[in-house]
């Protein structure tokens, strides 16, 4: 006769089976984060951060890097988060649901489905050749910005949709136009989600660089305009660990990369909740 | 300033399905009209076509004229958002905007030009004094709207529509979900306030309808069953449904 197991033993084998694979989830990335920073805390200091590299990146810091990688990451939501959250009030607030929406929004889908090496050849052959800006900043960021589009209009479509539509109505009742109604209540309700749309892509912009080898080279010098070459962080790190360059420079800016995306995703974190707050007392 | 809105032949479709079906209505100024009718009779359509606010709903087709002062507002090229400050409206359920009270009462004419500090401050008084509700405010105007009771936020609506000095105010059911205190003081605030607007009352309750209004249009099934004072409506009605639907014998 077949034992039955006993249904309070059952439940806690699963449990402990639900509890280890969690852990096993959130151990891998306290691994990565562990194995970077005993590798590349070492390597910080205040000279890593603000020196220039020296002899391809032998010696000397990242400074000229951090800065590309601002740049980019400028000009990649100067051009997203406008056409973006531009995009999402279209969708949500000017049209019906109709054929052509959903084309549209099948469209943005398809385009966050497009690998990056592709958005990066894509870059490559329009920005940097037909468009002749070359491998700059501008080109880059302008790459970037496609692949950000989808992520921001879809977390902007769906937070503007959370604001309830009695608030639209009683503003169309006051005799207030559309897209008067849009920006003092639709935009203000939906800020917190925005933003959080906007710092996440912040930070797949920080670890991107399949595009960015493409799109804006791989210079390490300082760059000094928009149409300048750069090299940022991520593609540093993968430069210096491909070629053999110096593993010790690479898990110093590998610990500089990881500690900033942290920093980034702390900041939207206490932001939203900010933002919440602050609309929340208002509720 | 107020107002009176003449409705004539007016039907409306939605989806192709008659919901109101030629309307001959007149809204008299400075007297409240009560439109009662049970659910689906048609009220609310009604209501918000004095005001446009028809316009957001998908698939609808207007016949008819509906004329404010002579002026057909059913016109496709009139400017809705002058039109709706004019006809102002207070929904069922009060929604406030989720900032002050002061802020909910400016929103509006703030956003109509009137940028005058002195100015709106005198306009957020007049107002809440009209709603009866500036005594339980006056000190907290910077306070959350949110923060209210039901009753007071449906009279900052009631208010944040006055703030607009309208020439009609059409009230959808009011005091829907309200205690008896807070209705009463509704009611006495529409009283008052008939001096000087055009009021078009839409109420559920047929014994609001008979306390507040001056006429009344009893609505069946999208059809103006009788319209006349609420004197004739309630004690001598003409059609047999009305006297049904008035003694509560209906159905």
């Amino acid at each position: 006769m077949a034992t039955r197991i006993n249904p309070i033993v059952s439940q806690r084998i699963v449990k402990a089976q639900l509890w280890s694979l969690t852990g096993f989830t959130i151990g891998i990335l306290f691994f990565i984060i562990f194995f970077i920073s005993i590798k590349g805390l070492p390597q910080l200091s205040i000279e890593f951060l603000t020196s220039n590299p020296v002899d391809m990146g032998r010696s000397g810091g990242i400074f000229a890097t951090i800065i590309s990688t601002v740049y980019l990451v400028f000009v990649a939501l100067a051009i997203a988060i406008p056409l973006g959250v531009g995009a999402a009030i279209y969708l949500t607030e000017y049209t019906r649901e109709t054929r052509v929406t959903h084309i549209i929004r099948f469209g943005t889908e398809c385009l966050a489905g497009i690998p990056s090496i592709i958005l990066g050849l894509f870059g490559f052959a329009f920005f940097v050749m037909s468009l002749r800006l070359g491998w700059s900043i501008l080109s880059g960021g302008m790459t970037m910005s496609i692949m950000l589009l989808p992520t921001i209009i879809r977390t902007s479509e769906e937070s503007i949709k959370a604001v309830p539509y009695e608030l639209r109505e009683v503003s169309f009742s006051l005799g207030v136009s559309r897209w008067q109604t849009v920006t003092r209540v639709v935009l203000p309700g939906a800020l917190p989600g925005i933003v959080t749309g906007i710092i996440l892509s912040i930070g797949r912009c920080i670890g991107e660089t399949a595009v960015i080898i493409f799109t804006a080279g791989s210079s390490l010098r300082l760059p000094e305009s928009f149409l300048d070459s750069g090299r940022t962080m991520a593609v540093h790190f993968y430069i210096l660990a491909r070629e053999g360059i110096s593993m010790s420079s690479a898990y110093g800016t590998g610990a500089v990369l990881i500690i900033s995306i942290l920093l980034i995703n702390l900041t939207a974190y206490y932001l939203t909740r900010y933002f919440l707050k602050k609309y929340a007392t208002f509720r | 300033m107020s107002a009176n809105i003449v409705v004539k032949d007016l039907s409306f479709y939605y989806n192709q399905q008659r919901v109101l079906t030629s309307i001959n209505l007149r809204v008299e100024a400075n007297k409240i009209l009560g439109i009662m009718g049970p659910a689906n009779s048609g009220k609310t359509t009604l209501l918000r076509v004095f005001n446009r606010m028809c316009d957001l709903i998908p698939n609808i087709r207007i016949e008819g004229e509906v004329s404010l002062n002579g002026e057909n507002i059913l016109r496709p090229d009139i400017n809705v958002d002058k039109l709706r400050k004019r006809v102002g409206m207070v929904f069922a359920k009060p929604v406030p905007l989720p900032r002050s009270i002061f802020a909910n009462l400016t929103y509006g004419p703030r956003l109509h030009g009137i940028k005058d500090k002195k100015r709106l401050e005198e306009l957020v008084e007049r107002s809440l004094r009209l709603a009866q509700l500036w005594d339980e405010v006056k000190d907290r105007l910077n306070e959350s709207a949110m923060k209210l009771s039901g009753g007071q936020q449906q009279r900052l609506c009631i208010a944040r529509t006055l703030a607009m000095e309208p020439e009609v105010i059409l009230l959808d059911e009011p005091t829907y979900g309200l205690d008896p205190i807070s209705t009463s003081k509704i009611e006495q605030a529409l009283q008052s306030l008939k001096k000087n607007y055009t009021i078009v009352l839409v109420s559920n309750n047929t014994w609001q309808v008979a306390r507040v209004s001056d006429n009344v249009a009893f609505l069946l099934m999208g059809e103006l069953v009788e319209y006349g004072s609420t004197h004739e409506i309630f004690t001598v009605p003409k059609d047999k449904r009305t006297n049904d639907y008035v003694s509560g014998r209906f159905g």
